[in-house]
């Protein structure tokens, strides 16, 4: 960081302070955009959510390439927006290094990870392989022909984090089940290939699965309108996708990423920071979605299953093992 | 690996070769009248956006098909405007389409429909439904033969079938009628297309046309016929996939078609590691069969697999007299 940029950062930092008492936080939505159905568009929800209680504003970007990171984050900054927060990984490590110019501003990051937390930042992770793993219970249990489908976006960690959960419920429900895992791609546009997921979800119909889970973005799309076709469950993820094709979507798995951008807002300067915060099952950060679309599928002995099984992860008396833990998962090979 | 396994790969290859096809068949008429068309992608992607919305609206997949055409029709005029009457370089005319296609889209679904630049799912109607080919449930019961018909060839959407029959329409549209022969002179030797009196300018736009429409039922096909609705950056990069297609088949309608068949043979193998696995009985990565299209295109540029010699008059803006 420049000399001069610091002073900049200070002048603004000091302006500000004279003028505005009470700052507003601000949101900064990752390259899928802040309707993409899923990831982005909750933490779009839990910032309108948070305008809706406390009767405040926010300000929030979306940014369309990588170099867009750094400017918004030291706009904001400067313009003295508190607390920063800002969604998917990619964005963590140049939020380090901004935070450090900006002592006093919060920064919170969803999904991301650093080597060392400073003083001021708050990273927020969730437990996916927990949700995963109680949706994988549900396909277990509503699958008849025991083989059940995963079909993920960008072959990434997280990606392989979410299937390990899955194949780990549905293992727990029906041992000699037969989990098909598939991956879409390698690069970015995995992510927004509705066609390949429809194949995909074909050939993993014709192998026999009947329930497919879709970790995928915008190609889960594709998975959930062949599924939906060929009359076969399937389970969305992040929001509650349920309502795409009622009847026809199993579950939902939840990432409540909304929850999260609203409890940051709502603490304001005063957000503890310099810490990750890891929110799982016990925080109902992460969960299956249950409405008026998918009751009719869902038996209330699945439903006891699942909620059974939840509170045991919740008392620790059942482990979910993370993909994280040693880059590999117990019961599938992807 | 059993029959059941290989008419899942077939239908599967057909149903992925399909967009590869048009847009290769595009890319033909575009490349062998001299206009080198990088904008495949942006035509494709632009269809699928313009005949999800209007089938949407409309509930006609008909009216969203034309719509499709007419939006893509739209591109290639503007790429003859660039290209042609203005003599702009073709490559970066074709670049900027493409760039222009992916925020446009994305932009009008946004304004329109406002779900994030998706449009709404396609109900009845608004979709190609399947087409069963007539006999295909009586002749199930022939042995091996009668589940390939039934399965495999019959039961895919009409466009499918418009795709099949674009490529001996373009081979004989090509070697056997009189604006074939000038569309491939046009690319090989404007100058003389020339002297001989005929408009380079008019068949460079005409074979211009005949892309735009091609494109536009490639877009159309990927977002009714496979899809159920428009999502951005649908086409995913299978615009550049038809131009490795083109070059592989050396510009030529016949070859196209087996370029884009194994294309999507690979496509649809690559979605079946088990199979992959049983046969040669390793794992191979499924990286590997993805790249290999591409792969493959280097081999035949590389001149290990015969030449692919393009048009000569490819990419060069004609200039009547300086």
């Amino acid at each position: 960081m420049t000399f001069f940029a610091k002073t900049l950062g200070t002048v603004a930092a000091l302006a500000l302070s004279a003028g505005a008492a009470l700052a507003d936080p601000a949101l900064i939505y990752d390259l899928g955009g802040k309707f993409d159905k899923s990831f982005n568009e909750a933490a779009f929800n839990g910032a309108e959510k948070f305008v809706a209680d406390t009767g405040g504003s926010y300000r929030d970007i979306e940014i369309q390439s990588e170099a867009q990171r750094e400017q918004a984050l030291r706009r904001f900054a400067e313009n003295g927006f508190n607390p920063i927060v800002t969604t998917g990984f990619a964005i963590a490590s140049i939020m380090g290094e901004v935070a450090k110019d900006y002592p006093d501003t919060k920064f919170v990051n969803v999904d991301g990870w650093l080597p060392e937390v400073p003083e001021n930042v708050l990273l927020i992770n969730f437990q996916e392989h927990q949700g995963s793993y109680l949706v994988g219970m549900m396909a277990a249990m509503a699958s008849e022909s025991g083989k059940v489908g995963f079909i993920g976006g960008m072959d990434i960690p997280l990606i392989r984090h979410f299937g390990c959960g899955y194949a780990q419920g549905a293992k727990a429900v029906n041992p000699d089940i037969e989990i098909i895992a598939n991956m879409t791609g390698t690069t970015p546009t995995a992510w927004n290939d509705p066609v390949k997921g429809s194949e995909l979800a074909n050939a993993q119909i014709s192998q026999g699965a009947d329930v497919i889970y879709a970790a995928a973005g915008g190609t889960g799309v594709g998975v959930l309108q062949t599924a939906a076709d060929e009359g076969i469950l399937s389970i969305g993820v992040d929001s509650n996708q349920n309502h795409l094709h009622p009847g026809k979507v199993l579950t939902s798995m939840l990432k409540r990423v909304d929850v999260a951008v609203y409890e940051a807002m709502k603490a304001g300067e005063g957000l503890e920071t310099g810490k990750f915060m890891t929110l799982g099952l016990a925080e109902d950060g992460v969960g299956y979605a249950l409405d008026d679309n998918n009751a009719p599928l869902v038996s209330d002995d699945m439903k006891m299953a699942v909620d059974a099984a939840r509170q045991q992860i919740i008392d620790g008396g059942l482990n979910v093992v993370a993909y994280y833990d040693n880059d590999s998962c117990p019961v599938l090979d992807f | 690996m059993d029959l059941d396994t290989l008419i899942q790969i077939g239908g599967s290859t057909i149903r992925l070769s399909t967009p590869l096809l048009l847009a290769c068949l595009a890319g033909l008429f575009s490349e062998r009248s001299g206009v080198i068309d990088i904008g495949l992608e942006g035509k494709m992607l632009i269809a699928a956006f313009f005949s999800a919305a209007f089938a949407f609206s409309t509930g006609s997949v008909w009216i969203g098909m034309l719509a499709g055409i007419a939006a893509s029709m739209a591109l290639s005029g503007l790429h003859g405007l660039a290209s042609i009457t203005f003599r702009g370089n073709q490559l970066i005319s074709g670049v900027a389409l493409n760039f222009l296609a992916s925020g446009v889209t994305v932009l009008i679904a946004q304004v329109w429909f406002g779900q994030g630049g998706r449009t709404p799912s396609l109900m009845q109607g608004g979709r190609f439904e399947p087409i069963t080919l007539p006999f295909a449930e009586a002749l199930r019961g022939v042995p091996v033969l009668g589940p390939i018909y039934a399965d495999m060839i019959s039961g895919h959407s009409f466009l499918v079938y418009v795709a099949l029959l674009a490529v001996p329409l373009t081979w004989w549209t090509l070697y056997r009628t009189r604006f074939g022969l000038r569309l491939r002179a046009v690319g090989e030797a404007p100058e003389a297309v020339d002297t001989a009196g005929v408009s380079v300018t008019g068949l460079r736009y005409s074979s211009l046309v005949i892309t735009g429409v091609l494109c536009g039922l490639a877009g159309a096909y990927l977002a009714t016929g496979l899809q159920a609705g428009f999502v951005r950056e649908m086409s995913a990069g299978r615009g550049y996939i038809a131009l490795a297609a083109l070059i592989f088949a050396k510009w030529r309608p016949w070859y196209a078609l087996f370029a884009c068949l194994l294309f999507g043979f690979l496509q649809a193998l690559s979605l079946r590691p088990d199979v992959v696995e049983s046969v040669v009985s390793t794992t191979i990565p499924v990286q590997v069969m993805d790249a290999l299209p591409y792969i493959l295109t280097v081999v035949i540029l590389a001149g290990f697999v015969g030449k692919a010699i393009p048009p000569r008059a490819g990419g060069e803006p004609y200039v009547k007299e300086r």
